[in-house]
């Protein structure tokens, strides 16, 4: 390897071991017919999506996927399937009747998303040598400039615990 | 590394997430399919983030984490109440809309 | 006698780990308290020993650092300022801005530490036999920590931020306190009522200090190197005369609200009262030493902003004075019409926390602090007694009229630590209250607040009346009702007790509080016994922070430990009532001021007997106004208020508390409810139909001309088949909207995919 050329190995092999462990968890996500091993695949998914923001120097925002997504959502997932009694075994009929049509929309749309990434960003490389994002610098922008949105974030969070509370408990 | 391959990958995700969303019945499974669209716009988001060097994306795959630990605590506040009414979570049961 | 700062003289200040470590103090309760929460339901005595073992921890630390203190301040001459023991950890950081947690102690502080750390170790050891059996007995004792937590870290507190922090606590445990028995929807009202009640007025609170840091900020930071958030900051800021007046001004005023909320004065006091829903160890917590005091705390912690805000020495009347004055009458006036004995004790804590803001408002800083300490006691004393009562005599009834009466010969130390106090309350001369609340009233005359004097004045003759009536109906008289030994079938079922079996004197756990604090009503005023002269001053020597100008670089320093750098050697010159200070008065010149220079009277024995002749007033007149009304079956007084028209409004309007409650519930809200709705209805009505009903009209005309010479000939073929199309289409389509939710999706997620690939291959 010289230098100069930012191939990066270890790097790509990395990424596409992980891609693929996660287009496969994805695939299960949405094939299998056990409610319990969905939600294991997504947990492998959003592992493995918490693995590529590493890749892209994104530690903190890795750190906040695995604590939320894998900690709390899939805790609150699993209370779901329990909650409403779904079978932890293999189910049948998980499926629409209409589930076919899942299938030309979904082709369509990543035919036309594929067409338009590969037209737009071609072979365009990222920077090599990126120092991990400063959680101060994204603190600060959070607290700076993005200040609106996160207080209209703030008020999601309220009407959401509100909201949850309300369609939720039994009275 | 390419900066597609960071995109493509986020688009497979997404359209995986689309075909959950479009066939699946059970509403559960519903919700894990748009945590999948989610997941794949964040991918997105840090992806080009690095491609600029700033920190603008970093704020805002937070933001979607955040909004959509949120949306799964409503969806799921929903289902139980739909269970509570119903005694099913099958969403082709739910016609109200029949035009 | 400002010198030049290269005249600097170093003067070195003693200190001590305890002065240096007050931090602790509200760390250790607040530690108990998630023992309690986690482990308190294990223990043998379910957590009462976590509590009162770390109240005596916070106290023994806080007597410490007292003495720590007494001894830098003695270190130093009179006039020499004694810089506070300041320490501070960043806790926030964030685009330039920055602020701590950490400790500002000084003589204020380290009264109130004493104070709280006291009277909560007491209260603790009271509870542990007044709520024995409690079903919540450990939330108790974890509520009462946290709050004595909360308290303590706000006396300690360095900034605004964590001062509102320990405020907040405050808030929330007194909510869980005051509704501890939430079972009977009277008491969780109650917990609701203060809770909104004292949030109406933090809206102040945070609104008052976000204002002083935003015009408080640069100057702070160029001169002291703090932040606007800090208290010493925005004290040198207040008083440096470079600050907007507006800002002060506005932001003193915002702050006295939640000082009106929190400490119960005019016209958020209705909480108050209510309040007593809660068990009585807490009411005796709340009334003498925490909540209420808090806001007391605050404007004497902040005082320069208010010194400065409502201009205390310019004129003959400001904000904090009229409050605290209107307050002291109407609460007092309210205390006669009650018949339920912690009532009464409520209302005379409002008319006292009355005379502490008025003294404040008056420059009179060091009288009204005194009497926050004194206060403490014998009201700590009073409710405790009045708990003892409930407790072992009138078998959990607090009504004076229905349950006791002759109480004096079943409960002798009850009885005489009761009398104590209320002697203390009235401000007899040798205990404590004289001492204190008479000082008020001197320095609030001596300001040239000369009508407020004689509204404490009044106020001194209203407490002995109403006390002396309390003191009648419980322990003289006849005994009736549950004070005889009647049994009556409302037992409250929640805290069950052994009484029942007729009046008897309470246990020790109970007794040896009272006699504790007792003694206190009568010691504590020698602390500052002005009338025997300089050298009984000892409170406002070790208490009152010197006006001196400092150099704004000495006290910048992170630990305002030793090596303070000063302008002025100070004072040696100065004589009793000589010494002056340019501090409040004028700009500070090469320096900044750490307080403002508040007067003082000089004690004369003629301006006391005043009072003392109109506290003795009172107790005789109502003596016999008692002896007259509840001693005797017939008699001209008796019955009067139901004779009486006159009598009888004014009675109605008492207990009806000035119909205040009715004011806000009913008159506030349809006032703000009701125009709202009437104008948005003729808003409505008026604006929206008119507009409406025009475009109508003439759309209607036009319409009229279009339907006779365009649609009937021209277009009516046109709609028709178009109209055919649209219902066959309609027809064609109802099958898309089958109300299947996965069918929505893949038609939407279909026709954007179809419609993004339209949109990639024109680009292209």
């Amino acid at each position: 390897m010289t230098p100069s050329a930012d191939l990066l190995v270890a790097q790509n092999v990395g990424f596409y071991l992980i891609a693929a462990v996660m287009v496969l968890g994805a695939l299960r996500v949405v094939t299998t017919n056990n409610v319990v091993h969905a939600a294991l695949w997504l947990v492998v998914v959003l592992s493995g999506a918490a693995a590529q923001f590493v890749l892209l120097a994104a530690e903190f925002v890795a750190l906040t996927q695995v604590l939320v997504y894998v900690g709390a959502v899939m805790v609150l997932f699993l209370f779901g399937v329990m909650l409403t009694r779904a079978k932890i075994g293999a189910e049948r009929e998980l499926n629409n009747k209409g589930w076919f049509l899942g299938i030309p929309v979904s082709v369509l749309l990543l035919v036309t998303l594929v067409i338009a990434l590969n037209d737009g960003f071609g072979s365009e490389r990222m920077p090599v040598d990126v120092a991990p994002m400063d959680t101060a610098v994204v603190s600060d922008q959070i607290f700076g400039p993005y200040l609106l949105p996160f207080w209209a974030l703030s008020f999601v969070l309220l009407a959401a615990v509100i909201g949850a509370i309300v369609l939720a408990r039994r009275d | 590394m390419l900066l597609n391959q960071f995109l493509f990958l986020s688009a497979i995700l997404f359209c995986i997430g689309v075909y959950g969303v479009i066939a699946r019945k059970n509403a559960v499974l519903v919700l894990m399919s748009i945590e999948l669209i989610l997941n794949s716009v964040n991918i997105n988001l840090l992806a080009f983030a690095m491609r600029n060097g700033n920190a603008d994306g970093h704020t805002f795959a937070l933001y979607v984490i955040a909004v959509a630990a949120a949306e799964v605590g409503v969806g799921l506040a929903m289902v139980l109440l739909m269970y509570r009414n119903r005694r099913s979570i099958a969403l082709d049961e739910l016609s109200e809309m029949r035009g | 006698m400002v010198v030049a700062a290269s005249e600097t003289t170093e003067v070195v200040l003693e200190s001590g780990w305890f002065l240096e470590n007050a931090w602790l103090i509200p760390v250790v309760p607040a530690v108990a308290f998630v023992l309690i929460i986690f482990f308190g339901k294990r223990m043998p005595r379910k957590g009462a020993e976590f509590g009162i073992a770390s109240m005596v921890g916070a106290l023994v630390l806080s007597a410490m650092a007292g003495m720590q203190w007494i001894g830098r301040v003695n270190a130093v001459s009179e006039y020499t300022h004694v810089p506070p023991v300041v320490r501070t950890w960043t806790w926030w950081q964030n685009g330039g801005v920055h602020f701590g947690i950490g400790q500002h102690v000084d003589g204020l502080s380290v009264v109130v530490l004493l104070v709280v750390a006291f009277i909560s170790t007491l209260v603790q050891i009271y509870s542990v036999e007044y709520l024995h059996g409690d079903r919540r007995y450990t939330h108790f004792f974890g509520a009462l920590t946290l709050f004595s937590a909360g308290m303590l870290n706000m006396v300690v507190a360095e900034n605004m931020i964590q001062l509102i922090l320990g405020w907040e606590i405050m808030g929330l445990c007194s909510f869980l306190l005051i509704g501890h028995w939430w079972e009977d929807s009277a008491n969780s009202r109650a917990a609701l009522k203060a809770f909104f009640t004292t949030r109406t007025g933090d809206v102040g609170l945070l609104a008052g200090t976000s204002l002083l840091f935003f015009a408080a900020n640069d100057w702070t930071q160029k001169t002291l190197g703090v932040s606007g958030f800090s208290i010493r900051g925005l004290s040198a800021w207040a008083l440096s005369g470079e600050g907007s007046t507006t800002a002060i001004t506005v932001g003193a005023i915002a702050l006295f609200i939640a000082c009106i909320g929190k400490s119960g004065q005019f016209p958020l006091h209705t909480w108050l009262p209510d309040a007593m829903a809660g068990p009585t160890p807490v009411s005796s917590l709340l009334h003498s030493s925490t909540m209420v005091v808090a806001g007391v705390f605050l404007v004497a912690r902040l005082y320069p902003v208010f010194f400065e805000g409502m201009d205390i020495y310019g004129s003959g009347l400001n904000l904090i004075v009229l409050i605290g004055g209107v307050t002291i009458i109407i609460a007092a006036a309210l205390a006669f019409v009650q018949d339920d004995i912690k009532k009464v004790l409520a209302y005379s804590t409002v008319s006292q926390l009355g005379y502490m803001m008025m003294g404040l408002g008056a420059g009179a800083w060091l009288p009204a602090v005194f009497h926050i300490f004194t206060h403490a006691f014998f009201k700590a004393c009073l409710f405790l007694g009045a708990g003892s009562i409930s407790h072992s005599a009138s078998h959990h009834s607090f009504d004076m009229k229905k349950d006791m009466g002759g109480l004096r010969k079943h409960m002798p130390v009850t009885f005489a630590t009761w009398v104590v106090s209320t002697l203390a309350l009235m401000g007899v001369f040798p205990f404590s209250g004289f001492f204190s609340k008479d000082e008020i009233i001197d320095n609030v005359g001596h300001a040239g607040y000369t009508a407020f004097m004689w509204v404490g004045l009044t106020g001194a003759f209203m407490t002995a009346a109403y006390m002396t009536r309390a003191t009648y109906l419980t322990f003289f008289g006849e005994p009736r009702g549950a004070a005889a030994g009647v049994h009556h079938g409302d037992h409250h079922g929640d805290h069950h007790g052994d009484a029942g079996h007729g009046p008897r004197e309470s246990g020790p756990l109970i007794t040896i509080p009272l006699v504790i604090l007792a003694t206190l009503a009568i010691g504590s005023g020698l602390l500052n016994a002005v009338p025997f002269g300089h050298s009984w001053e000892n409170f406002k020597k070790w208490v009152e922070p010197r006006a001196e100008v400092v150099s704004a670089t000495g006290i910048a320093s992170v630990v305002g430990g030793p090596g303070e750098s000063r302008l002025a050697a100070g004072g040696e010159e100065g004589k009793e009532g000589k010494h002056s200070s340019p501090c409040g008065s004028e700009k500070p010149e090469g320096g900044v001021c750490p307080a403002p220079y508040v007067k003082h009277a000089e004690f004369k024995w003629s301006k006391a007997a005043v009072s003392l002749v109109l506290v003795f007033a009172g107790m005789i007149a109502s003596w016999f106004l008692c002896v007259q009304l509840y001693g005797r079956r017939a008699g001209p007084l008796v019955g009067l208020t139901s004779r009486n028209g006159a009598a009888r409004a004014g009675h109605r309007f008492l207990v009806n508390k000035y119909y205040l409650d009715h004011v806000y519930e009913n008159v506030i809200v349809r006032t703000l409810a009701g125009p709202v709705a009437r104008a948005a209805y003729w808003f409505n009505q008026r604006v929206i139909d008119a507009a409406v009903n025009g475009v109508g009209t003439t759309a209607k005309r036009i319409a009229g001309w279009v339907y006779k010479n365009i649609d009937q000939r021209l277009v009516d073929g046109a709609v028709n088949a178009s109209g055919a199309g649209a219902q066959g289409a309609g027809r064609a389509l109802q099958p898309v909207q089958s109300g299947k939710v996965s069918q929505y999706g893949a038609l939407l997620f279909g026709a954007a995919a179809v419609g993004g690939l339209v949109l990639v291959i024109i680009n292209t």
